[in-house]
């Protein structure tokens, strides 16, 4: 007969009052979904900096939506950073992540990464100038033109921009699995899985935001992608959880059976990424007309996600004697 | 050089809270929060059963998590005996040393920074035993230096069987309970 389980009272937590370690609450899923967002679009600027812009027609590179996406990436990350400070319980005392460097931290690493993205994101507005940045300031716009209309440093701005965005992209999921506390995170397919699924939501947002038909038919196919590959890395990320030791594999129940089942596959698999992926699908066949809905899906599916790995992940722990 | 633990007596105590208060009265904890506690774990089934009674705090790690993660380096090991502390004033309050703690012993005090067990490092630096093993009526606390083997702690650690919390979690505890 199996021995039942050890009865534990401890005066710390009392299951009455304090039923798991909630440090994190949606400050942190929410800066989460909109560091990888800008994360994406940062990798979408860059990459639409290293083809060239301005040509779509002889060299689609997503050229046309990357004029309005460091300015989305802009107010995404400020949002983003706001609700991270709002998160902080010494407010005061904000500064003192930029009097050191932790290597071992990378929180710490993240703070620098965060000084880096917003001269990025504002290189990249410069290089593409909004018309009414170009009426209002045009000494300043013809220096920038004159910059983005050499290849070179171009390119090399484009690069910075994707590294940039990987860098703070993979942060977001390696603070998470850093924290070996936590079960759940403590998966290296955490941070490619928020790099991907950044990526997928800034793709949606390129996706809706372009004016070019043929550039918005190549982002719907760029996002199924993203879309597949993140659908794999969840499985291999439940799987490795799953037959690892108890605790992993007890994390991985919280949404394979867990309180937190309904809201990870309703919320954040069908509803977040399998019906976007079909009407993408349908829609790249010429089966549907294109609408913007797969990529509200695709947003709010990124979004639940990073709120149920952070609330998850809390809940989830070491087992007691 | 001097690495501070303790080492607790299983058989000997009795669950009193007395550590506990001690603990509250010594560092002022504010209402509703605590550095150390008290776990009664019950195993077996009826009438073989067995409880096991243990005080436990923070573990003053070997390799803390909570040093590790900290961004701006308010967690800290201490120079002396690698008691591991926080300077309140570099303390941002971003709650990931309370998340990486195995044994949750970090909380966020109401006035912003994270706290813990600090071992009572302002009464061990003026020779004097941290306040929980001071007022235990059992005795069934020591304190001292782990690496000095003539010592109390590591005299008992070398004759008795004794196992730490989570050692699985990879964090090499400095409080070792006796069995």
């Amino acid at each position: 007969m199996t021995p039942p389980a050890p009865e534990l009272i401890s005066t710390a937590h009392s299951p009455l009052t304090d039923p798991e370690l909630h440090a994190w609450g949606w400050e942190i899923a929410v800066y989460l979904f909109l560091g990888g967002l800008t994360a994406g679009l940062l990798v979408l600027c860059g990459h639409a900096l290293w083809r060239g812009r301005r040509s779509p027609a002889s060299a689609p590179s997503f050229a046309l939506a990357s004029s309005g996406l460091p300015l989305i990436g802009l107010a995404a990350i400020s949002l983003g950073m706001l609700a991270l400070f709002l998160d902080l319980a010494h407010k005061p005392f904000v500064w003192r992540l930029y009097l050191t460097m932790q290597p071992r931290s990378p929180m710490s690493w993240g703070a620098w990464i965060l000084v880096l993205v917003y001269p990025v994101l504002l290189a990249g507005v410069l290089l593409d100038p909004p018309s009414w940045l170009g009426a209002r300031a045009p000494a300043l716009t013809r220096r920038f033109r004159a910059i983005a209309d050499h290849d070179r440093t171009r390119r090399w701005i484009g690069l910075v921009s994707i590294a940039t965005g990987v860098a703070l992209g993979v942060y977001t999921g390696v603070l998470l699995s850093s924290l070996g506390a936590r079960p759940l995170w403590s998966s290296g397919l955490v941070a490619p899985l928020f790099l991907v699924s950044g990526m997928s939501t800034s793709a949606a947002i390129a996706h809706v935001v372009s004016p070019d038909h043929g550039e918005r038919d190549q982002l719907l196919r760029l996002d199924s992608l993203l879309i597949t590959v993140e659908l794999g890395l969840l499985a291999l990320f439940l799987i490795g959880l799953s037959s690892s030791t108890e605790a992993h594999a007890a994390a991985a129940r919280l949404v394979l059976g867990g309180p937190y089942t309904a809201v990870f596959w309703v919320g954040v698999v069908v509803l977040g990424l399998v019906l976007p992926l079909g009407l993408q699908i349908l829609t790249a066949a010429g089966r549907i007309a294109d609408t913007p809905v797969a990529a509200v899906l695709v947003l709010c599916g990124g979004l639940a996600l990073r709120f149920v790995i952070v609330f998850a992940g809390q809940t989830s722990h070491w087992s007691r004697p | 050089m001097t690495r501070l633990g303790m080492v607790i007596d299983t058989r000997r105590c009795v669950g009193c809270q007395d550590c506990v208060v001690a603990c509250k009265t010594e560092n002022r904890t504010p209402e509703g929060y605590h550095r150390d506690w008290i776990t009664y774990a019950t195993t077996g089934r009826f009438p073989s059963l067995s409880l096991l009674i243990q005080s436990e705090r923070c573990n003053h790690c070997d390799d803390p998590p909570c040093v590790s993660c900290c961004p701006t380096g308010a967690s800290h090991v201490h120079d002396w005996g690698g008691v591991v502390l926080i300077t309140r004033d570099e303390c941002i309050g971003c709650k990931a040393c309370v998340a990486s703690c195995p044994y949750d012993a970090r909380y966020i005090h109401p006035d912003g920074y994270a706290d813990k067990c600090t071992f009572c490092i302002h009464r061990v630096e003026r020779g004097q035993d941290p306040a929980c093993v001071a007022v235990c009526p059992t005795r069934c606390m020591h304190f001292g230096d782990l690496d000095d083997p003539e010592s109390e702690v590591s005299r008992l650690l070398a004759s008795r069987r004794h196992h730490t919390i989570l050692p699985e979690a990879g964090t090499r505890p400095r409080i070792f309970y006796l069995e």
